[in-house]
């Protein structure tokens, strides 16, 4: 297997990425000189940019000798990941609450000179940098680690895990700068132009072959339950985004494409993308960062073995039949809108499976969650997890759906799940991994802990609740029919009824934000700080002999 | 099994697996837990029986209820129309007198005319139909193109510069833009037409300017305008001796329009909507302040 080669066995993975650098030159040269347009010309020069930069390292890097010493774990990547992820959180979190703001204050947040800070430019650009740029680099970071330790063996393919690192956000750049520039693919959670996709590509894959290889090289007889919850997600998330960027780009030199699929089928599609985009990136990898880090945190024994499997198992297999109840009531065949209700609400206890074995697993622990709030902030997510698992399959019930609908509830629901589950999780994992990746004994500051805790409860409990409210409100305005049958409100008058809303909910969202600041603070500090040095018994391979074992 | 222990806090054995430290419990499923998924599960099959459910070769399970959205709604829709039928026709023979002589006939009228205003008119006219800079005002007296209910009717059937044969249209020629005008003329101009608004009173126009402004007026704008500024609904040309300014009425904004001529585009609605809702439209509108009564026409010649 080529990716499972280390440095140290001829170089065959520098010279493989060397081999992509080059090409991927060469293509943004020519782009960048035959754009058929503006935005492509300049994404071709940040593509090229980025490449020359990729280059220098590269050299630099086998110029130090390449990889130090191979009995211990790759942490180096996972230290890039955990830095990459407070970056993009923090990003995140703030163009979020720029267009909470846009929302709430439009009279002064709106710039028409600087068409590039429109609401449906920011807008993707604050999704796609919380969900796949702070989200993405926190699984990857993770994942790496976790399957690490848990399967004994340093982490396979010798440069590669640097390759899927600085691909992954090259993407994220790309994708992103593209979205101020106006270019898009006009499909929720998957914006990114074809160019764009077809990197991502090559970079998942890769990234599955270091997951699997490493797997393969495992010092362990069983595979840990968390690593079956990170490869469903890398599988998974490979299979969606391929089959939903299927597209035929207009020009090889220009960014626009058409999707191969049309009409309700596209639209099928895209939320059968766009709905387990949330089951297999959003829950799945983010239930193994939860596998791994409570029992760690905790120490204790996993509630459940069995459960762990039966629940993993239902997940996958209903997950992928739910995309449908993103489209009830429209042109979708009724029996299709029925499949995915109906699978939505099977996938109720599969789903809190998870919830009971990360909270049970505080069986005997419980006094910690007085103590640390690092474990309390992990179980608070999730506990978010099980709320919002409750809701989804609520809101599916067409019935439910014919209110919520085109509502801000849908919103306040993609929040507590991603405020509170995937965010908390998120946090509670770096919070863990700083002081072991940076060997300091401890955090800076546990009390900075608790200012973040309760900044950000109190900042997802005041967005959710101001979107539950604002949301049955705009529902219910717009069924409203007067006594003649016709429509009660005009849509401006929705808009209108929910100014206050909107202003709760940029306030909850700037109590995040700010939350997130003071962790970045508290990380550096712990990363830099005055924090006793610590090596733990975990960071060194049991067997460093078995590593070399090929 | 082999290292499965026993664990102090719980009583429960565990696997006997362990990585980096953890290790799993043997805990079965609790109970409530596999009772709640198979429930679900059961509640899943029930609904495929009685509702459209699973594809085949042709076509799909249609479920003992013989349930079916598309008819449903066709069925609701069709109802809806034959309810309202009977007032429309009525509706459509009315005169604005007549509407308001009927009591139930007015309401409907409203009714139908407010949701339709609300979600096709609002944008750009303001929800209570107070206007915006470039978007007259629908909730005065004042109209460009004339405020019976046929005028509005009609102007709302076929747009202002939109692309229906029978659009209505007007052009301002762009004073300034085209040169047709020195700087210095326009602002002349731009204070005779303050003096003979009401304006006149809050921006306190230059005399001399004025009168040198009159001569231009008399040239260039009355033929439109009117020689008093009253303007020619006929030809779509907005009275000026009010103090109404559908691109603002401050001296800087008067003199812009001068300058630029401009005039905006309003769909035709002929299209989109039936007679019915048309005129209900039109009669929503029509009350909202400053309709005009049938029987008064509108002034067909510009007063001299």
């Amino acid at each position: 297997m080529a990716t499972a080669v280390d440095s140290r066995d001829g170089h065959a993975d520098a010279f493989a990425i060397a081999a992509i650098i080059v090409l991927g030159a060469f293509f943004a040269l020519w782009g960048a000189a035959n754009a058929t347009d503006r935005a492509f010309a300049i994404q071709m020069w940040t593509a090229l940019t980025a490449f020359l930069v990729g280059g220098v390292m590269l050299t630099h890097q086998l110029g130090r000798g390449a990889v130090a010493a191979v009995t211990r774990y790759q942490d180096g990547v996972v230290k890039a990941g955990v830095i990459a992820s407070m970056f993009w959180g923090v990003a995140g979190f703030v163009v979020g609450l720029v267009i909470a703001l846009q929302l709430a204050f439009p009279d002064i947040f709106y710039f028409p000179d600087f068409g590039w800070t429109n609401f449906g430019r920011l807008r993707p650009l604050h999704t796609s940098a919380v969900i796949f740029a702070f989200g993405g680099n926190v699984l990857i970071a993770t994942s790496f680690y976790v399957v690490q330790r848990t399967c004994r063996a340093r982490l396979a393919g010798g440069l590669w895990p640097w390759f899927v690192f600085w691909g992954y956000n090259f993407f994220i750049v790309l994708a992103g700068t593209g979205y101020l520039l106006g270019i898009t693919a006009g499909r929720e959670y998957a914006e990114p132009p074809w160019y764009a996709d077809i990197w991502l590509t090559l970079v998942w894959v890769v990234y599955l072959l270091v997951f699997l290889a490493t797997i393969w090289r495992r010092q362990e007889k069983h595979i840990y339950v968390a690593n079956w919850f990170y490869l469903a997600f890398i599988v998974t998330v490979a299979l969606l985004h391929i089959v939903n960027n299927i597209a035929i780009p207009v020009s090889l030199s220009g960014w626009y494409s058409y999707s191969l699929f049309s009409g309700v089928q596209d639209a099928l599609t895209q939320w059968w993308y766009g709905h387990n985009a949330v089951g297999f990136f959003l829950t799945a990898g983010f239930l193994g960062i939860m596998y791994y880090f409570i029992p760690k945190r905790a120490d204790r024994p996993v509630y459940s073995y069995r459960l762990s499997i039966i629940h993993f198992w239902a997940l996958i297999f209903l997950y992928i039949w739910a995309g449908p109840h993103h489209l009830h009531y429209t042109a979708l065949p009724q029996w299709a809108q029925t499949l995915g209700a109906t699978f939505s609400i099977m996938l109720w206890m599969p789903s809190w499976g998870g919830m009971i074995n990360g909270l049970m697993t505080l069986s005997g622990a419980w006094d910690k969650l007085r103590t640390d709030p690092v474990l309390r902030m992990l179980v608070v997510s999730v506990a978010f997890y099980g709320m919002s698992t409750f809701e989804g399959p609520v809101m599916s019930i067409r019935a439910v759906n014919s209110l919520s609908h085109y509502t801000d509830w849908t919103i306040g629901h993609v929040h507590s799940g991603a405020l509170g589950w995937v965010g908390f999780v998120s946090f509670g994992a770096l919070y863990c991994l700083v002081p072991w990746l940076w060997k300091r004994e401890r955090l800076h500051s546990n009390a900075l802990v608790e200012w973040h805790f309760w900044l950000s409860t109190i900042g997802i409990v005041l967005y959710i609740t101001s979107m539950w409210i604002s949301g049955v409100m705009e529902g219910l305005m717009l069924r409203a029919y007067n006594e003649f049958g016709f429509l009660q409100y005009a849509f401006i008058e929705t808009v209108d009824a929910k100014v206050l809303l909107n202003i709760i909910r940029a306030l909850g969202g700037g109590l995040f934000a700010v939350g997130a600041l003071v962790m970045a603070y508290n990380l550096w500090r712990t990363a830099t700080g005055s924090a006793p040095a610590h090596e733990r018994a975990s960071d060194v391979p049991a067997q460093p002999a078995a590593v070399a074992a090929e | 099994m082999a290292n499965s222990e026993r664990d102090e806090a719980t009583g429960m054995q565990t696997t006997g697996h362990e990585w980096d430290g953890l290790r799993e419990l043997d805990t079965p499923l609790p109970r409530w837990w596999l009772i709640v998924f198979y429930t679900s599960i059961v509640a899943a099959v029930i609904y495929w029986v009685l509702m459209p459910a699973w594809p085949l070769m042709n076509g799909y399970t249609r479920g003992v209820l013989n349930w079916s959205d598309r008819r449903n709604v066709a069925a609701e829709v069709q109802a809806l129309q034959s309810a309202r039928a009977p007032m429309f026709a009525r509706l459509a023979e009315a005169s604005a007198e007549g509407i308001a002589a009927d009591p139930e006939l007015q309401q409907f009228a409203i009714a139908a005319g407010q949701s339709a205003f609300g979600d096709n008119c609002a944008t750009c006219h303001g929800a209570g139909g107070g206007g915006a800079p470039g978007f007259p005002v629908l909730a005065d007296n004042v109209w460009i193109w004339g405020g019976t209910l046929a005028d509005i009717e009609q102007t709302i059937r076929v747009g202002v510069r939109s692309s229906h044969p029978e659009a209505r249209f007007s052009q301002m020629p762009a004073f300034g833009r085209d040169g047709l005008l020195s700087p210095r003329q326009i602002g002349d101009t731009t204070e005779y037409v303050i003096s003979i608004s009401m304006a006149r009173a809050r921006l306190t126009p230059d005399r001399a300017a004025a009168a040198r402004g009159g001569v231009i007026y008399q040239e260039q704008c009355a033929s439109c305008h009117g020689g008093e500024g009253a303007g020619d609904r006929l030809i779509g040309a907005p009275s000026l001796n009010d103090d109404l300014w559908l691109y603002g009425g401050s001296r800087a904004e008067i003199r812009r329009q001068v300058e630029q001529g401009r005039g905006g585009v309003m769909p035709s609605w002929e299209a989109r909507f039936d007679a019915g809702t048309l005129r209900s439209l039109a009669y929503y509108v029509h009350e909202m302040g400053g309709g005009e009564p049938d029987a008064a026409p509108a002034p067909l010649t510009p007063p001299q």
